[in-house]
């Protein structure tokens, strides 16, 4: 593996978006998709958790987990990597960064059961990257992950009194949204590649 | 909440499922279902975490300080994903493989959690293991649904034999990410109508 970080962190974006390439971070994107405000909200906690806990997780798994030959334990050992780091930046901006915990506020618990957090740490394990790969491939990640909730938002925005068969208002059509989205996110493909 | 173990069976399969109803788990419901075998060897893997971690959850219910449980919770889970992870990769390297990442973000499925949130927590351990297996079972069924017409459209075969002959074009859109999700959208919209339908 010798990718160029920012190839990782373009790609992560477009082809290989979390969401409509990876389906991670599902469950709360549609529960969380009806405003474009909210979407954006909860993109940038995600964005911010991810650049950290995917540092976080690279530390801990290459210095300690491999030299002790424990990678058995990588489940264990990033889940709660994840929520203690939660716990603690949202401790630190409570008290930091006022405007910005009101702006993430209620976001941030939720984002420890996000499984793209872990799945970033999953991929991060299984494609072998190297520390500055992973940080690039986090950060891409979680930008992919806002621009495609932000722009599922605009989506449901604009259908919300469109005319729609009354089995599939609601999770139906917002999942086939999200097909055609992902179905305009297949025209990038073949720019980058980092699978 | 029913408490009849036919009863629980029957509401965490049919008119609670999991995914179709409640929108749970879909993460992985889309991602591995482009193979029926993958789709069962995942509800496989998930039905047995979920059945486990209810019954665990359930017998420490009592023990369990309430503001750590989430905390107690995903260390359960956590422990039975590994269990499934490491017989996996011993005995179905392959299978391991293919299924990458996915066998690890068991933990985060919010079927899971969601059990033990919203049974588990309150009732007998039976009874948990109960819920458990069987909304396993209904997450087993979706994927499969998906996967019947993902396999089939996609690659022309189920569960790896092909069936529809030499004639048949591969729909290579089945097998991308857009189509899980027209599938999964559709099969929404179907249950949906048919619930509305019975009602009126």
């Amino acid at each position: 593996m010798s990718l160029s970080p920012w190839v990782i962190f373009f790609a992560s974006i477009f082809t290989n978006n979390m969401i409509l390439a990876n389906f991670l971070g599902m469950c709360s994107f549609i529960a969380i998709s009806s405003q474009i405000r909210t979407a954006f909200n909860l993109g940038q906690a995600v964005t911010f958790v991810l650049a950290i806990t995917t540092a976080a997780n690279w530390l801990i798994y290459h210095l300690i987990l491999v030299p002790a030959g424990l990678e058995v334990y990588r489940f264990i050992v990033f889940i709660i990597v994840i929520a203690s780091i939660v716990q603690l930046s949202e401790m630190v901006i409570e008290r930091y960064l006022e405007t910005l915990y009101y702006a993430l506020g209620i976001f941030l618990p939720l984002i420890t059961v996000n499984c793209a957090i872990l799945g970033v740490a999953l991929f991060m394990v299984i494609r072998e990257y190297s520390f500055i790969q992973s940080v690039a491939f986090g950060v891409g990640s979680g930008l992919g992950w806002m621009l495609a909730i932000v722009m599922l938002a605009g989506i449901r925005v604009r259908i919300e009194k469109a005319p729609i068969p009354e089995g599939l208002k609601g999770a139906g059509i917002t999942i086939i949204a999200t097909g055609l989205m992902a179905l305009a996110f297949i025209g990038f493909s073949g720019i980058v590649n980092i699978q | 909440m029913a408490s009849k173990p036919k009863q629980v069976v029957k509401t965490a399969v049919i008119t609670d499922n999991p995914v179709l109803r409640q929108i749970l788990g879909i993460c992985s419901a889309l991602a591995v279902t482009n193979l029926m075998l993958n789709s069962l060897i995942m509800g496989l893997a998930l039905t047995f975490v979920t059945g486990f971690s209810s019954f665990l959850i359930s017998l420490i219910r009592k023990f369990t300080p309430k503001h750590i449980r989430m905390m107690v919770q995903t260390l359960i889970i956590a422990f039975l994903v590994i269990v499934v992870d490491v017989l996996l990769r011993a005995y179905y390297p392959t299978m391991s493989k293919a299924l990458g990442p996915y066998v690890g973000l068991i933990i985060t499925n919010c079927i899971i959690m969601g059990r033990a949130e919203a049974f588990a927590q309150n009732n007998p351990p039976f009874l948990a293991l109960l819920d458990g297996l069987a909304s396993g079972v209904g997450y087993t069924l979706v994927l499969l649904a998906i996967a019947f017409v993902r396999e089939l459209l996609g690659f022309g075969s189920l569960f790896g034999f092909q069936v529809l002959g030499e004639t048949w074009t591969n729909w290579t859109l089945m097998i991308m990410p857009p189509g899980a999700f027209f599938m999964l959208g559709i099969l929404i919209w179907v249950t949906n109508s048919k619930k509305e339908g019975g009602k009126a």
